[in-house]
Order: structure tokens, then sequence, then C-alpha cells
């Protein structure tokens, strides 16, 4: 829950303006990106996401780190990525 | 200076490490907080705590939701869970948290609908798919993920959802902090600022540290090196007599924070005049209810919530930990009673938690420690 997990941008919602798909470790998912409403991602770019919200863009460098880091925690962060396997945003 | 073989950019950290011992003064004693779990479960699992002089010592603050979660909340969240017409929801953190009468699990177990999601959004999925019944989103944790709920609650009112509400337990990390400043127990020299916090508050809140208390903070990132580079500028600030506030982790956290996520917050829910913290007591001002003009979504206004106050177990000695006054392994029970499999306090439940991660990686350090001492002598 506390982990920031970088995720890549892949598509915008065409309906919904605050909702993007993102690859995270090959995981697809929804996510909602309105909280970065004053400076919304782009296909392509990094964002840092919380419990399905971007909380903040980040470089691919940063996006690298932060996974590094996240591999390294080991159960608590394939726990992460299981249950955003599970997540239905829409 | 053991371990820097397992490390990336194991020189960097070299240096930093002799820039940091160059800093301090012959005889003081330096005592540094990092405020968030996250920072404490990158601390131990580099021991990064072998990489500093022994001057320095670096103390575990409250930042770990899960930890701070008092019984009596587990305990009423149960409670609303075991209606029949509920469903709760929760992060998988929270489940196996103990009450008084067993976890979310352990209700679960006994037949109790608690579902665990990724995301509060995820929730109003499960609204949607359960029209006669009422979804409660357990609604945990700092300013990281109060705005996800916010948002969440949000976007129930704009599809207007009537069976989704919140059991909001967000908790926020300034009065925690100041609460640690007025405690008589313990003298803290500087504090290495939370990083995904501050993507939301951004750095202006903690200033009053800096100007009120005269001590430094550094908002940090989760590296290793960062948390280096960050026991430096708080060890230079000491060395030249000043107290600021300073962002190592300016590349993800903005000295704003995240002004989106702030407006949302505000619009949906308001501080609690108190709340209780586990091991810390009651504090003034440290969390959030849902607010009135929400009140269709407060679960703790549809339902009623016993509210009943229940001590930690006598064993337990988290509040000593949270507060920084204890390191895990003094606790009577660390260890022996309480582990990761069968927790009996909440710094053993959460990864962040500083008994977890310690059980976790420091008990290996300490018994390599050990080893090499008896290689060297041998």
């Amino acid at each position: 829950m506390c982990l920031g997990i970088p995720g890549e941008v892949v598509e915008l919602h065409p309906e919904q303006p605050d909702l993007a798909k993102v690859n995270v470790s090959g995981v697809r998912r929804m996510i909602n990106i309105g909280l970065l409403a004053d400076d919304p991602p782009t296909p392509g770019e990094w964002v840092l996401i919380h419990v399905g919200f971007a909380l903040s863009k980040i470089d691919e460098g940063e996006a690298a780190a932060a996974m590094a880091f996240l591999e390294g925690i080991g159960q608590a962060y394939e726990d992460e990525i299981a249950a955003l396997r599970e997540s239905l945003i829409e | 200076m053991r371990f820097v073989d397992e490390f990336r950019d194991a020189d960097k950290a070299h240096a930093l490490a002799a820039k940091i011992a160059a800093l301090c003064e012959p005889g003081r004693q330096y005592k540094l907080m990092e405020v968030c779990g996250g920072h404490t479960h990158t601390i131990y699992k580099h021991g990064l705590e072998d990489y500093l002089p022994e001057s320095i010592t670096l103390v575990h603050g409250p930042g770990c939701p899960v930890c701070v979660i008092p019984m009596g909340r587990v305990d009423d969240a149960i409670h609303l869970a075991s209606r029949p017409d509920v469903i709760m929801t929760s992060f998988g953190d929270m489940m196996r948290v103990p009450g008084s009468n067993g976890s979310f699990f352990d209700a679960k177990a006994n037949g109790t609908d608690i579902r665990m999601v990724y995301s509060p959004l995820d929730s109003l999925k499960i609204a949607r798919q359960n029209p006669d019944r009422q979804v409660v989103f357990m609604a945990i944790g700092f300013e990281t993920t109060a705005p996800s709920t916010a948002v969440t609650m949000l976007r129930a009112a704009t599809e207007g959802l009537r069976n989704f509400s919140v059991f909001c337990n967000h908790v926020t990390i300034i009065p925690a902090i100041k609460a640690i400043l007025d405690s008589p127990d313990l003298r803290l020299d500087g504090f290495i600022g939370p990083g995904h916090v501050s993507t939301v508050i951004g750095c202006r809140p903690y200033e009053f540290i800096a100007r009120d208390y005269g001590k430094p903070v550094v908002v940090a990132g989760f590296e290793p090196l960062d948390i280096l580079q960050s026991i430096y500028m708080l060890m230079l600030q000491l060395s030249q007599g000043r107290s600021q506030v300073e962002n190592q982790y300016s590349r993800v956290v903005p000295w704003d924070g995240n002004t989106v996520a702030l407006k949302a917050i505000g619009e949906t829910m308001e501080l609690r005049p108190y709340f209780e913290w586990r091991g810390l007591g009651f504090i003034s001002h440290s969390a959030l209810k849902v607010r009135s003009a929400y009140e269709s979504m407060d679960a703790e206004l549809l339902f009623s919530v016993p509210g009943v106050r229940v001590a930690d177990p006598k064993a337990c000695q988290c509040g000593e930990v949270l507060k920084g006054v204890l390191k895990p392994w003094e606790c009577k029970v660390f260890g022996t009673a309480c582990t990761p499999e069968t927790p009996i306090g909440t710094c053993m439940v959460s990864p962040e938690g500083a008994c977890a991660a310690y059980y976790n990686y420091g008990r290996m350090h300490r018994t390599r420690v050990a080893e090499a001492a008896r290689l060297g002598a041998s």
C-alpha cells in the first residue's frame, strides 16, 4: 500500500480523461491520473503509482532506480503486483 | 563498512560515509529520526547503520500507517464488517493487523465478508456489482493514500453510488512528528523526512520543525544512497549550526506538493479533534474524518460503531518502538512471542514496520557481524 510503483503510461482512456493504461513490470492495468491534472502524463512518460493513482511524474532513470529498489524488497513488492493484477479500475 | 560489497555504487557510499564521519564533532552524539517506514526498510535491508560512525544513531519513527492503527479501530472495523448487509474492502497490508479478537484474516475465515482490494477505486466496482449491499472501504494511510480515498469519494458522488462508504482512519504526519518533538522521552537532532507523503504535502509543512524547534529536516528518497546523502545533508547543517528544510528527493517531491491531491482531501475530509495512535496515545488534530457534506459516505455515521478503546497487549512495546525510544530487538517479545508469522504488535505486521524490517534483515546482519568477528579472531 505504501509502495510507490513506477509505471509507463501506455495509452490514455478515450472517454475518461482521468484514466490511463500503464505498464508495470509487464502488467497492464488502468490507473487514475486525475491527481496529475495540472500536468497530465502522455504515453511514453513514467509515473509513480500509489494504490491505483499516479501521484507524480518521474523520468525513466528514476523509474529504473525505483524498480530496482522494489525488486530488492521481495515479498511486499510481489504482493503489490499481485494485488495490481487483480485490480479492475474502470 | 562491512557490507559495502553487496551494494550498488559502493564507491559513492564509501565517499559519503567518509564525508559524514568527517562532520562528527568529537564527543557529540547524534540522533536522527527517519520518519517513514519505507526508509526504515532500506536502512535495515542494506545495513546502512554499519556505514555510519558510532556517534550517529538512526531512530525509527512512526511513519508506518498500519503500525499506528490502534486495536480498537480494528475491532470497530470487524464489528462493521460482520453486519450481513456490509461488504468491507481493505488493502492487503491491513489484513493481518491484530485486533483484540483477531485480525481481518481471522474474521474472513469465520465468514465475515472482507475483500482485499488494490485500490479504493476497486471498491466502487464491487459496490456497482452489489447494489443491495453496503460496501465500506477501510481507509488507512497517511497523506500518500488519503488523496486516493478522496478521489474515490468524489467519483462515487458523481456516479450517484448510494451503497459506498468509507471507514476513515487516515492520519496526518505533522502532528505525530510534533508529538514526538514534544515528548520528554527522546531528544533528536534532526529528521530524515518522508518521501512519498511529501509528494502530496510538499516540504513547507516541516518548516516549523526547523524554525520553532531548531532541528534540520531533509526530505529523502528511498534508495540507500538517497538516505546516506540525506544524512550527510543533515550533518552538514548541524556542523554549520543551521536548521532548515531541504529536499534531497526533488526529482520526485515538488516543494509545494501536489495541490490537486490536497484540494481533493480538503473537499471530502476534515480534521478530527483528536485520534488515538497506537502507542502514541491521543494526538490532537492528527487524523481525518469524512467531511459533513459527504456524510452519506461516512460509515461511522451510517452504522453504529462501538468505538471501544482497547489497551495494547501488556507484552507489546510497539509504542516505545514507534516513538523511537526502544530499538525493535529491545522489546521483550521481539522474535520470540512476536514474529511476522504470529505478530502481537503492529510493528511486526507491515513490511515497513521497524520490527518486521529488523526481523527480516537486521538479524541476518547481526549474525554476519558475529561471524566476521569470529573469523577475525581466529
